[in-house]
């Protein structure tokens, strides 16, 4: 199925692009006029993937994200975030709620987050290789919601 | 931050991720480890985003107060942000005031 639209975007994974990933997906979501809390839900899943890049699969070097943002008719919105880190040796064990390698200020909810927050989540990783993350949203939108613009 | 009968408020704002949290902890913890109050309050009316990164930042400092017997709340929550909250099960902890005050 093609999307009827796309944008492909790469960046270093510095923590400042935390920000500046969910401007970008929330910009991206705005043409399917969302409400206020689906494009909070996407940008909220997509600060977490992107961090986990961040902390996790470069965490002691900078490397690239890619972040590949579609949307498929009928407002379904699928982001995949993508690196070339360290990878995950255990997929079921790092998506347990609370689960975390990242020490003791990080909650390890990451992926419980994404999870709640989009209508699907997939993981892949090799370790070694890197990981991808990709999430889908189905934005049903404004009107359907009944707000008024 | 204004302080009164030992509560000390925190206004917190802007956005609250992992590249926030980080400056965020130290400046917080530099005042409470200073005053020790009874009573650490962290108001998030101005908050405009928070991510699980927030999570841990609320919890780290939930231990450290309860560290000396103290107590945290947290309040004026914007409702995505309690959604995220009762998603991580902040919920279950003593850290929301009564109903009828401020809160949630």
């Amino acid at each position: 199925m093609k999307p009827i639209n796309e944008c492909r975007m790469r960046f270093p994974s510095l923590s400042a692009n935390e920000a500046y990933a969910r401007s970008v997906v929330s910009a991206f979501a705005v043409q399917c006029d969302p409400t206020v809390n689906e494009l909070n839900d996407l940008r909220t899943a997509v600060s977490e993937a992107v961090t986990n890049c961040i902390v996790h699969a470069y965490r002691d070097t900078i490397g690239e994200i890619q972040l590949h943002m579609r949307l498929f008719e009928g407002g379904r919105v699928v982001v995949r975030i993508r690196d070339r880190g360290c990878g995950i040796e255990d997929i079921a064990k790092a998506r347990e709620p609370l689960f975390t390698t990242g020490g003791e200020e990080r909650s390890g909810l990451g992926f419980s987050v994404m999870e709640s927050f989009t209508d699907k989540l997939r993981v892949t990783s090799r370790p070694g290789s890197g990981t991808t993350v990709t999430l889908e949203k189905h934005i049903h939108g404004r009107s359907e919601a009944g707000e008024t613009v | 931050m204004d302080t009164a009968q030992n509560r000390l408020v925190i206004a917190l704002s802007g956005d609250i991720d992992h590249h926030k949290a980080s400056r965020l902890r130290q400046e917080i913890d530099a005042t409470v480890e200073a005053k020790r109050p009874e009573i650490l309050e962290l108001d998030f009316h101005n908050v405009t985003f928070m991510d699980s990164s927030g999570i841990g930042l609320i919890m780290g400092r939930y231990r450290l107060v309860t560290g000396w017997n103290g107590r945290l709340y947290v309040t004026h929550v914007p409702p995505q942000i309690q959604k995220l909250m009762q998603l991580a099960g902040l919920g279950t902890l003593p850290i929301f005031e009564a109903p009828g005050k401020e809160g949630m």
